[in-house]
């Protein structure tokens, strides 16, 4: 078993939206290499919390990398150095003795900052509101053996569909753009049979929605793509231009 | 109060269509004259959410999530079970039904669970017209995978993911009701209390978790579809803040408790490291389909491997007790989840465990890499091999895995009856926040089956016979029942934010969990529980004196929202350990040491055990009220579970 770590941590602490923040540094001792970057948090907290003072907020919840809840920009690089995981997945021993390690929250107009390292990303869900579904009731749907999709197709669509909605796309971008993640969902329905009858009128209300919430633009950096902890390719970005131009110059009626 | 489970009169396979012709409707233009309250956003809560307001009512859904999305649903992996009989191979809604009650140790009601298994199919039809994308066959068709406990495959999944791609398809069609303006969607709230007038529920107390504001919001209905209470363990595979506390405040209005020491603990996650760890990551129980579960044979070799002085790759094949083998020749590594849990308990506690801890038994690959190759090896398992190496830095593919059991799901929850009402009027309880369906012990694949089955499939009929009763008339939020709830959520917030003391929440919490575990874990003794409860109550008073919350009401405080939520764990605690004590039959994944055949494997007692235990809440400090729901078998015979 490897040495516990010392280390000098950075944090971002922000009373609230309204608050100026700062960087406050805090000395972490004996950091197990076992431990996730969560844990050395919780015990950072806990020592907080015993000396009288405010623990540090941060948004976290199912802790193996699916909820989407974590986020954290660390050095400088949305959920850690490490590539393909979240936070919540990222454990010490990918850090050294003696490391300072700098964390902050997601910067974006579109996701202020609620306390410390939590952001609002309303946002997102706003933007699923605006057409991320197919319009069925519950009940009275076709069997689901009566369309068949290849599975080239069905694959397709998984890799798309497995966005966690965390932010980190947007949090890497410089012009702080969701555009990843509205295509991961707007390819996802369009790729599939059953998204077809709403697709020009879903990427056209989508791409407005996240017009409206101040999400900037996308410049082909591609930073999104090497920062998801999901691997979403930029591909879906293609797709979903295509659909919006298609949707804006020869589909305007089925929208 | 008698108990009546309301399960329709007739043959089991008519009960449910005989039941939803009797059941009062409400006028499609009438439905939107009421509110419904959806508490909890995950399968079960956003499924019904959407179902209802599609159906015209309006509906206010709450989460303490940033988003509906995050619910834990989100983590299931395996998949959902469905008796569609694609595979040709057998299945029916019979048999589904059957899997499921024998599964349940014979602890859950027939007529809730053939109705689980009869609405299943439209589950997978629903999902698929949502954009679900399951996992497919090169024609083109969904694929399906067998799991333990069943002979046939039935299980539809969606890689590693299953239980996210279905709450999304449930979030999709939330999304598009809050577009339309029919569901309120309230996030970052959480559930304080619920508000009852003249016995009925008619709204609840929340806090805004951003600003603090204590609310209150009205409705002619209230739907709880809050989770699990795996948390009260304090180290389980649930996310961090799932929690018992709107379950537990109904509970404390009325609402009876049901087989609370019911939980399921699964055999194959990776063992705790050290104090600090937060919460314990599964592996799929796949796994066990080719790795094979062992402990050193001594004491001696134990404690060497322990300190390091010799390596697990030293050990020889003559020193390693492939116990599950050697115990259940006939199951070998794929007994049930239950066995091969005590059983790697059994281990530990020998003092055979391995790992820094020994708190460990080894799951072992060498024997399936040396007969398929590493390739198919990593083909099958290599996504569980690269997050068992990312958590642990070692490699498996070289050498053993460590694997301990942990607390995964909950049996128990509140009591409802077929309509999924609970013993207050209008208060209703879906999905793995009720007890209705696995009796003591929920097999693979079903809780995802569950939590939709109630939400798209039981409440809109059933909700409505209620509704329709009590007609469409306004409910008053300045009745004086909402200023008496919310100045008991006010009281309690100040009385928890007033703890100065010196120890965390977090370290109250952690206490408890060891208690809970090492008493009302696994395998339990009438002394052992008896010792625990006292335990469990010395420890809520000195909470109450000794804890340390920090911060004030007017601001996103997360360590007050924990100090709320560990609150209400070391009452429920208490309650678990009344109804572990209740009942002395071994059960399901209940094992009481004083029942057990001449084998030692579990003895189960249908003559004085074949009960619901439903609890009544009776004032702070008072012992619960055991209510009990006798359990009606015509169409199964009670059998004893062997796997020899």
């Amino acid at each position: 078993m490897s040495k516990n770590m010392n280390l000098t941590l950075k944090v971002w602490r922000q009373k609230n939206a309204d608050t100026k923040g700062k960087f406050v540094t805090y000395q972490a001792g004996h950091v197990s290499p076992d431990m996730s970057f969560l844990e050395m948090l919780d015990v950072v907290n806990e020592d907080l919390t015993k000396k009288g003072d405010d623990p540090i907020h941060f948004d976290h919840d199912c802790r193996e990398g699916i909820c989407g809840a974590c986020s954290l920009h660390i050095n400088g690089r949305p959920h850690g150095p490490k590539h393909g995981i979240t936070t919540c997945q990222l454990h010490m021993r990918s850090f050294n003795d003696n490391d300072t390690v700098v964390i902050e929250p997601w910067r974006a107009e579109a996701f202020p900052v609620i306390r410390d390292l939590a952001v609002d990303r309303g946002a997102f869900d706003r933007i699923q509101a605006a057409g991320g579904f197919v319009s069925v009731n519950t009940g009275g749907v076709p069997d689901a053996n009566a369309i068949a999709i290849p599975k080239v197709i069905a694959d397709e669509a998984f890799n798309s569909a497995t966005c966690i909605g965390c932010g980190a796309c947007v949090a890497a971008c410089k012009n702080a753009s969701a555009m990843l993640f509205v295509s991961a969902k707007v390819s996802q329905l369009a790729l599939l049979p059953q998204g077809q009858p709403e697709r020009y009128h879903r990427v056209q209300a989508m791409v407005a929605q996240m017009d409206a919430e101040g999400f900037g633009s996308c410049t082909n950096t591609g930073a999104c793509e090497a920062e998801c902890p999901k691997e979403i390719s930029i591909t879906n970005i293609a797709r979903m231009n295509r659909d919006y131009f298609t949707a804006k110059l020869i589909k305007q009626e089925e929208a | 109060m008698k108990l009546d489970a309301k399960i329709p009169e007739g043959p089991l396979a008519e009960k449910w269509s005989k039941h939803k012709f009797n059941l009062k409707l409400v006028n499609p233009a009438n439905k939107r004259k009421y509110t419904v309250i959806v508490v909890g956003t995950g399968l079960a809560g956003a499924s019904a959410a959407a179902s209802l307001a599609a159906l015209g009512y309006n509906v206010k859904a709450f989460c303490y999530q940033d988003s509906p999305r995050r619910a834990h649903s989100i983590a299931a992996q395996g998949g959902i079970n469905a008796a569609k009989n694609y595979q040709n191979d057998g299945d029916s809604v019979h048999r589904l039904f059957y899997d499921t009650i024998k599964g349940g140790d014979y602890r859950a009601r027939e007529g809730n669970v053939y109705r689980l298994a009869e609405v299943s199919v439209n589950i997978i039809d629903q999902c698929v017209a949502q954009g679900v994308p399951f996992a497919r066959e090169y024609g083109g068709l969904l694929d399906n995978r067998s799991f333990g406990g069943s002979q046939v495959s039935r299980t539809f999944y969606a890689r590693g993911q299953t239980g996210q791609q279905l709450l999304l398809g449930a979030y999709s069609a939330l999304n598009r009701q809050i577009n339309l303006g029919k569901v309120q969607m309230f996030t970052r709230h959480e559930m304080m209390d619920v508000v009852k007038i003249e016995g009925e529920a008619k709204g609840i107390v929340t806090r805004d978790l951003i600003t603090g504001e204590i609310e209150t919001h009205a409705a002619h209905a209230v739907l709880l579809c809050t989770g699990g209470y795996g948390n009260v363990f304090y180290l389980s595979t649930n996310a961090m803040g799932c929690n018992v506390t709107a379950a537990w405040k109904a509970h404390k209005r009325g609402a009876f408790f049901a087989n609370p020491c019911f939980t399921q603990i699964h055999p194959t996650c990776i063992p705790v490291s050290g104090d600090h760890q937060s919460k314990l990551t599964l592996m799929s129980e796949s796994l066990r389909n080719d790795g094979r579960v062992w402990a050193p044979k001594t004491v001696e070799l134990a404690q060497k491997l322990r300190s390091g002085e010799i390596k697990v790759t030293d050990l020889k094949e003559e020193d390693r007790d492939y116990f599950l083998e050697r115990k259940y020749p006939a199951f070998g590594n794929l007994v049930p989840r239950d066995v091969a849990s005590r059983n790697a308990k059994e281990m530990v506690d020998e003092g055979r465990g391995v790992g820094a801890s020994g708190i460990a038994v080894y799951l072992d690959f060498a024997e399936a890499i040396g007969r398929l190759g590493e390739d198919a090896v990593r083909a099958r398992y290599g996504n569980l091999f690269d997050m068992y190496q990312q958590i642990t830095d070692e490699n498996p593919y070289k050498q053993p895995m460590r694997i301990y059991p942990a607390v995964h799901y909950t049996m128990g929850g509140l009591w409802v009856d077929y309509n999924l009402q609970t013993t207050v009027k209008g208060l209703y309880c879906l999905g793995e926040a009720n007890f209705s369906d696995h009796g003591a012990n929920r097999l693979g694949a079903s809780a995802l089956m569950q939590g939709l089955a109630d939400g798209y499939f039981v409440i809109p009929y059933t909700l409505g016979d209620y509704l329709a009763t009590i007609g469409p008339k306004a409910v008053d939020v300045k009745h004086p029942s909402f200023e008496e709830a919310k100045k008991n959520v006010v009281d309690r917030v100040n009385q928890l934010l007033s703890l100065k003391g010196t120890k965390t929440v977090n370290e109250y919490h952690r206490e408890l969990g060891h208690i809970m575990w090492e008493y009302c874990g696994m395998a339990r003794t009438e002394a052992g529980l008896t010792k625990a409860k006292g335990m469990i109550r010395e420890l809520r008073e000195d909470f109450w004196k000794n804890a340390l919350v920090s911060g004030s009401n007017n601001e996103f405080n997360q360590s007050l929202e924990n100090a709320g939520r560990v609150a209400d764990f070391l009452e429920l605690g208490e309650l678990m350990i009344d109804d572990a004590l209740d009942r002395k039959e071994s059960c399901g994944g209940h094992f009481r040491l004083e029942s057990q055949t001449e084998e030692g494997e579990a003895l189960r007692d249908d003559e004085n055990y074949a009960y619901a235990a439903a609890w009544e809440y009776k004032g702070d400090d008072q012992d619960e009220v055991l209510h009990k729901e006798e359990l009606v078998f015509e169409n199964v015979k009670l059998s004893q579970r062997s796997y020899k």
